[in-house]
């Protein structure tokens, strides 16, 4: 059992939780993710490492309220637990030998953006971030982005908050007003950054994009993970889950992650109406 | 009581009917009653010089065991197997006896060989039933030893260094021990929660420590556990690793699964059961390509869950590589078997779902490395199977995950753990491996003789150091 030390509210679909589990915060690098079960009869769903501290030996996770388990997982309280919590899965993003990185990152996948950018500025890296929100209610991390990145380019597709756009709008306008990038790096959702690697394709900048697919083990047994990225057959949960963004089939990972589409929408709505009854 | 008039003919076991069970998850094998047991442990001839125990990998002495249940003593027999095998209940139920001691028996030579299997199992579900534990050591050494992976392989092997008094720890990456026998082999021929956690259990009474959500090559490395954490000797028997595909167009496409993705969603998460989470895309028609045990399982689990089932293997039948009784069983539940047939193409619809399989008639040539009949593609016999669930059933290859996070831990050209045989040494000083991780897919009794073989070279290890 996990014992959850700390539940923060950052929006309202977006919960922070800190999470005791001293092993994987001892381990934990930026990039990767854990693998998580509420309780005895719940599914496992993944979320990434948001930050860690070694020290308190607690990692914190940031997630969308989305379905049937994140629900269940928003429902738990301060001092309560977390049935397992596995980790840290996945290979860490390479952040070694690059001097200057736009970190793109779209909603709930700035929580994934955020441990990444705040590696690169911590060695040294100049890092250019760009947030994007549907709009300002959505906005997360910004004071967190601020702290790690020599510029904050903050987007909403609404125009309620920071510029009005996409986050390709900003990494264009950048790119064509001079900045020379050794590296991007995306993570959001996937139409994102299937936009964001055509666009750095046209300027032929390396590209890093973080891939989510639905995942059950998590230790490479499964194969449910699996993605094309040039046109070999790959696992994103010991592969990845970061891989060349010029080189994924994104089109192929979209219509994967619809699969459990049908039976998604059902368990939400059976799980909405136990909490329904419940706060009756 | 039941009267044998026939010696030469086993007592029967009762088996759920055929159309009952491909509809439900219980047990297909029923199993012997007392009497039974006894009336088939008569027909043993003890043997001095028992052939029966040359064909069993952990060595039990079956006509010790098999003698007691004649006797009518079933807390002794379950005392006599324990000593050889920590999982009987487990075996009993998925051991390819007919090829092992059932083999030798030497019963078998002019009639049906003594139910060794069943009367195995009928003895481990007594003891359950009746509460009989194995014995634990006396004894207890200090020195500890980890033990990766909860399948057959590695709950053997800690066992037998618990029995032998070492502080043995397991670590387990997934959420509940037990290996392919709780993710993979389905309930209805491998109950959950009485026959394999109870096993479990056993083992862990025996003063085995299991830690689960601990994977080692990321949580914690081999190295940091002999040199930070105190570990003298480790035994890595961390299963087959990852799921082949075919590698023909379409494989992708959504309701294209891999058997392990397929039965570990059924079998670990129990999307079967309305009251878990964990969803599962059944299908309506579906084809499961391959021919071994696990491919038997995937069809028999997706028949349970309501569809027509194909399998789609290029030999024939003769050279299905799943027990005899499972590809019975399959076909009489109403799995179709399309043999001599080879898969070319999953052809998929608009919307990126399966909406059928190009298959390609085969025909068998000259015999190959393995001695079987090599199929070979027949000119212009390509049909169409209209299916929208395909479910990849092709063997594993493993995963990296420890060898490349471990030094000097050095792996084959099928990137297998190199191992030796008698001891489950490895080129790694102090650290042992068996099983599925060393030898590719092969059986529970298999790793179960790795883990025990190597729980012997632990603890010749561990005495001369
Ligand atoms: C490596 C990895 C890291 C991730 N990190 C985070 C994170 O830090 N924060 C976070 O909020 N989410 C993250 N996700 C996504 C998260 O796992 C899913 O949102 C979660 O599984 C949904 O579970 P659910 O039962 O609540 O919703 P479900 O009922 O399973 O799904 C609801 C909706 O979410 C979609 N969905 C389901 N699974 C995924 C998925 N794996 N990726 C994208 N969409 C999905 C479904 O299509 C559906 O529309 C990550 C996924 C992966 C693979
Ligand atoms: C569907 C199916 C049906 C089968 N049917 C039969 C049958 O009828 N009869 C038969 O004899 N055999 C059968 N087999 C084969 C048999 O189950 C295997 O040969 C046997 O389980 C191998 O045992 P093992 O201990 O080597 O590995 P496994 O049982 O695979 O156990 C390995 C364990 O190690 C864990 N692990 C892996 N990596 C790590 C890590 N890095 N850190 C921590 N833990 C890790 C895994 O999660 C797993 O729990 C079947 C297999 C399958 C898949
Ligand atoms: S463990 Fe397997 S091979 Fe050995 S006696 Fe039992 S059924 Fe036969
Ligand atoms: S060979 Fe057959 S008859 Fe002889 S002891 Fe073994 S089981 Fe009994
Ligand atoms: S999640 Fe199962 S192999 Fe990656």
């Amino acid at each position: 059992m996990y014992r959850i030390v700390k539940k923060e509210s950052l929006n309202p679909t977006v919960t922070l939780m800190e999470v005791e589990a001293p092993l994987i915060a001892k381990k934990a690098e930026p990039g990767q993710f854990i693998i998580l079960r509420v309780d005895s009869n719940g599914e496992r769903i993944p979320l990434t490492i948001a930050d860690f501290n070694r020290a308190t030996g607690t990692v914190t996770i940031i997630y969308q309220i989305v379905g049937a388990t994140t629900q269940a997982l928003d429902h738990l309280k301060e001092g309560e637990n977390i049935q397992d919590f596995a980790g840290p899965l996945g290979r860490p993003t390479e952040t070694e030998d690059f001097k200057k990185v736009a970190v793109v990152g779209g909603g709930v996948g700035c929580a994934i953006a955020y441990p990444v950018a705040k590696k690169l500025y911590e060695q040294g890296c100049e890092v250019h971030s760009i947030t994007g929100f549907r709009n300002k209610e959505l906005v997360i991390l910004e004071e967190e982005f601020k702290k790690v990145s020599n510029k904050l380019v903050l987007m909403t597709d609404d125009g309620s908050y920071g510029t009005k756009g996409l986050v390709t709008d900003a990494l264009k306008t950048l790119i064509e007003s001079g900045e020379k990038y050794d590296a991007v790096i995306t993570i959001g959702p996937l139409i994102m950054m299937k936009f964001v690697c055509a666009l750095t394709k046209e300027y032929q900048i390396k590209t890093l994009a973080s891939m989510n697919p639905i995942m059950i083990d998590g230790t490479g047994m499964c194969g449910g993970c699996r993605l094309s990225v040039g046109g070999k057959t790959k696992f994103a949960c010991v592969d990845g889950p970061d891989f060349d963004g010029h080189e994924i089939d994104f089109d192929e990972a979209l219509t994967r992650s619809s699969i459990y589409k049908p039976f998604e929408r059902r368990a939400h709505e059976e799980v909405c109406h136990l909490y329904e009854m419940e706060v009756k | 009581m039941v009267i044998n008039m026939d010696v030469l003919k086993r007592i029967p076991v009762k088996e759920q009917d055929p159309k009952v069970r491909a509809r439900n998850f219980e047990e297909v094998c029923l199993g012997y009653d007392k009497e039974e047991a006894m009336e088939e442990a008569s027909r043993c001839l003890k043997c001095k010089n028992a052939k029966c125990i040359t064909g069993c990998p952990v060595s039990i002495d079956i006509p010790g065991f098999i003698k007691a249940v004649e006797a009518g003593d079933i807390e002794e027999a379950y005392q006599v197997i324990s000593k050889y095998s920590a999982l009987p209940a487990v075996c009993g139920r998925v051991c390819p006896q007919e090829t092992q001691c059932e083999q030798r028996c030497i019963r078998a030579i002019k009639g049906e060989s003594v139910s060794i299997g069943k009367l195995e199992r009928f003895v481990a579900d007594w003891a359950r039933v009746n509460d009989v534990k194995p014995e634990a050591a006396k004894e207890k050494k200090s020195q500890k030893v980890a033990v990766i992976g909860s399948g057959p392989a590695g709950l053997t092997c800690a066992g037998d260094l618990a029995k032998m008094g070492y502080d043995v720890t397991i670590f387990e990456a997934l959420h509940e021990p037990g290996g392919v026998l709780v993710y993979g082999i389905p309930e209805f021929r491998l109950p959950k929660d009485t026959v394999v956690k109870s096993e479990i259990e056993n083992v862990k009474a025996l003063g085995v420590k299991i830690e689960t959500n601990v994977v080692i090559g990321k949580s914690t490395t081999i190295d940091e556990l002999m040199e930070e954490e105190g570990f003298e000797a480790v035994f890595v028997g961390s299963g087959a690793g990852l799921p082949k595909f075919m590698g023909i167009p379409g494989e992708n496409a959504n309701g294209v699964f891999s058997a392990n993705e397929y039965l570990t969603r059924s079998n670990l998460m129990k999307a079967f059961d309305e009251n878990y989470d964990t969803p599962i895309a059944a299908g309506q028609k579906v084809a499961v390509v391959g021919g071994g045990n696990v491919a038997m399982d995937a069809a028999r689990t997706a028949l349970r869950l309501g569809a027509q089932v194909y399998i789609v293997y290029r030999r024939s039948e003769e050279e299905l590589p799943a027990r005899v009784e499972e590809v019975h069983h399959a076909k009489e539940e109403g799995v179709i078997l399309k043999l001599l047939t080879n898969p070319t193409e999953i052809l998929v619809d608009d919307n990126g779902w399966v909406k059928g399989m190009k298959c390609i008639e085969m025909e068998l040539g000259e015999a190959d490395a393995s001695g079987r009949r090599r199929p070979v593609e027949k000119p212009d016999s390509e049909f169409e199977l209209e299916v929208d669930t395909v479910i990849m059933s092709l063997g594993t290859s493993p995963n990296p995950l420890i060898s490349s996070t471990t030094t000097g831990l050095d792996i084959n050209k099928y990137r297998c753990i190199i191992a030796n045989e008698e001891n489950g040494q490895t080129t790694k000083e102090g650290v042992f491996a068996g099983g599925d991780a060393v030898t590719g897919a092969a059986t529970v009794i298999l790793a179960m003789g790795a883990g025990k073989a190597a729980a012997k070279g632990i603890d010749e290890y561990l005495q001369n150091k």
